[in-house]
């Protein structure tokens, strides 16, 4: 299984890399919209509940990009049938999926973070550094997980562009809601309090929630 | 052999239903707060409770087709779903019509149980785009499944994260069956078998439906010959294979 995993994972991100096809359309996505908010707003710095809106709203869009794009290859060019015809657990390719948009994500953040602290965020993004972290890894993670799900559910069919976020953004919205109610203290004037550890800990649950119902059913997606 | 019962079950509801709207307008008091309007409460929440039950029950039968693989788990999973969104469509109505008596506004964000039944309600609407994306019966069934068990969990957590969201909570004075007086709790206890009732018969109903039609194309196809099916037009509803005609059924049998 772990062999499995660290093959797909590497020949995902070799495809990336050669191809380039998600991480830079998804950085470039989040920037720009940025620089939307800050016109659609006319505000110049934003913090507290509006600061960490922006940032998710923003961060979840990119991440939709991601997931539309996350097994076109495979439903495409035969990927899902060379897998098929290798005798491996499926599950593998669940997880090494989700690692890989895992990773989309943490370069996304690596680019959007700043450059959301650089044009838009009033209080300094440094204040809130260690803590924004973690509440940004819970909620790349459940990103992940659910995006893995719904991408797979999405792909082979004849609206794969529409149903995807139709389907992934109801699911994200408990994601929302903890990680802007976590981050918004974080981004506010004077930093004063910290993330409450309910939110974290909502967060971490549906991670977990989730991760099991999609480890549990994504084998009967790639049946055929 | 799908309509059976239907008959009893249809007269019961009509008589429970019945029974119940009499119970609203005639013997439960009026609230003393919201007067006549709190009347819609018998409607409303036995619809909301009944559609995400309905919804989770949509779950579970997706879990036994999973398992078992039998294309007659899929159709009442797809029912289930389909007559618990129509149900969801009505909550949201007349919840809409509740917040705007008591509220003063058609909408109001904090209460956590209308936003998480919205947030429900927006997920479950792709249920139907969904199958109808999907041209292959089989895996139309199959993924739909998939969407259902995990929309069916969803419904739970999704609940949990909306409230825990909303710091201040609305007092709930008509929230919980618990803290009403005699009268009021034995009129909602009435007006939630009626629904449940009421869902059990559409259910039943639209599986019949789908059956008896099933059966008559088969028939049809018998009388007019063996000719070549025309293709299947496009549906969300679950394909289900006629069973063969009762006849043809044992000539094969003796025949073999």
């Amino acid at each position: 299984m772990r062999g499995t995993v660290g093959a797909l994972l590497r020949k995902e991100l070799l495809v990336e890399l050669r191809t380039l096809e998600s991480v830079p359309g998804m950085s470039l996505f989040a920037v720009t919209t940025f620089v939307i908010f800050h016109f659609a707003l006319n505000r110049n710095s934003v913090d507290g509940d509006l600061a960490a809106g922006i940032l998710w709203v923003t961060l979840l869009f990119a991440a939709i990009l991601g997931v539309n794009r996350l097994f076109v290859a495979d439903a495409d060019q035969g990927g899902f049938d060379a897998f098929l015809l290798a005798p491996v657990d499926r599950t593998a390719m669940f997880v090494a999926k989700a690692l890989t948009l895992l990773a989309f994500l943490v370069v996304l953040e690596i680019v959007a973070v700043p450059a959301f602290g650089l044009l838009l965020l009033g209080p300094s993004l440094g204040a809130a550094m260690p803590e924004l972290l973690l509440v940004l890894a819970l909620g790349d993670v459940g990103i992940a997980v659910i995006g893995t799900m719904v991408a797979a559910l999405a792909v082979r069919t004849r609206a794969r562009d529409l149903l995807g976020p139709l389907l992934a953004l109801p699911l994200f919205v408990p994601i929302v809601i903890g990680g802007a109610r976590a981050s918004a203290p974080l981004l506010a004037l004077g930093h004063q309090t910290a993330a409450s550890g309910r939110w974290l800990a909502t967060l971490g649950l549906y991670d977990l929630l989730f991760g099991l119902i999609a480890y549990a059913l994504f084998d009967y997606l790639l049946e055929d | 052999m799908y309509g059976k019962g239907l008959r009893a079950l249809s007269i019961s509801t009509a008589a429970v239903m019945a029974l119940a709207l009499g119970l609203v307008f005639f013997y439960a008091p009026l609230e003393a707060e919201q007067g006549f309007l709190q009347k819609i409460f018998y409607v409303h929440v036995p619809l909301a409770i009944v559609s995400l039950c309905g919804f989770v029950l949509g779950g579970l039968l997706a879990i036994q087709h999973l398992r078992t693989r039998e294309p007659r788990w899929d159709m009442r999973s797809y029912v289930a779903i389909h007559i618990s969104l129509v149900f969801a469509v009505a909550t949201l109505i007349t919840g809409s019509i509740w917040a705007k008596g008591s509220w003063g506004h058609w909408w109001v964000w904090n209460e956590p149980t209308l936003v998480s039944f919205l947030i429900v309600f927006l997920l479950y609407a792709t249920y139907q785009p969904l199958r109808f994306a999907i041209e292959d019966p089989e895996r139309q069934a199959r993924y739909a499944s998939v969407f259902a068990v995990t929309a069916g969990a969803f419904v739970p957590m999704n609940f949990i994260a909306v409230r825990l969201s909303t710091a201040y909570l609305h007092p709930r004075v008509l929230g919980s069956a618990s803290n009403l007086p005699g009268s009021m709790r034995l009129t909602f206890i009435v007006s939630l078998i009626a629904i449940a009732l009421l869902y059990a018969t559409l259910c039943k109903y639209e599986l019949t439906a789908k059956h008896t039609r099933a059966q008559l194309r088969a028939l049809r196809r018998r009388l007019i010959g063996d000719q070549p099916q025309a293709r299947r037009p496009r549906s969300a509803a679950p394909a289900l294979a006629p069973s063969p005609p009762a006849r043809a059924r044992t000539a094969a049998g003796t025949g073999a």
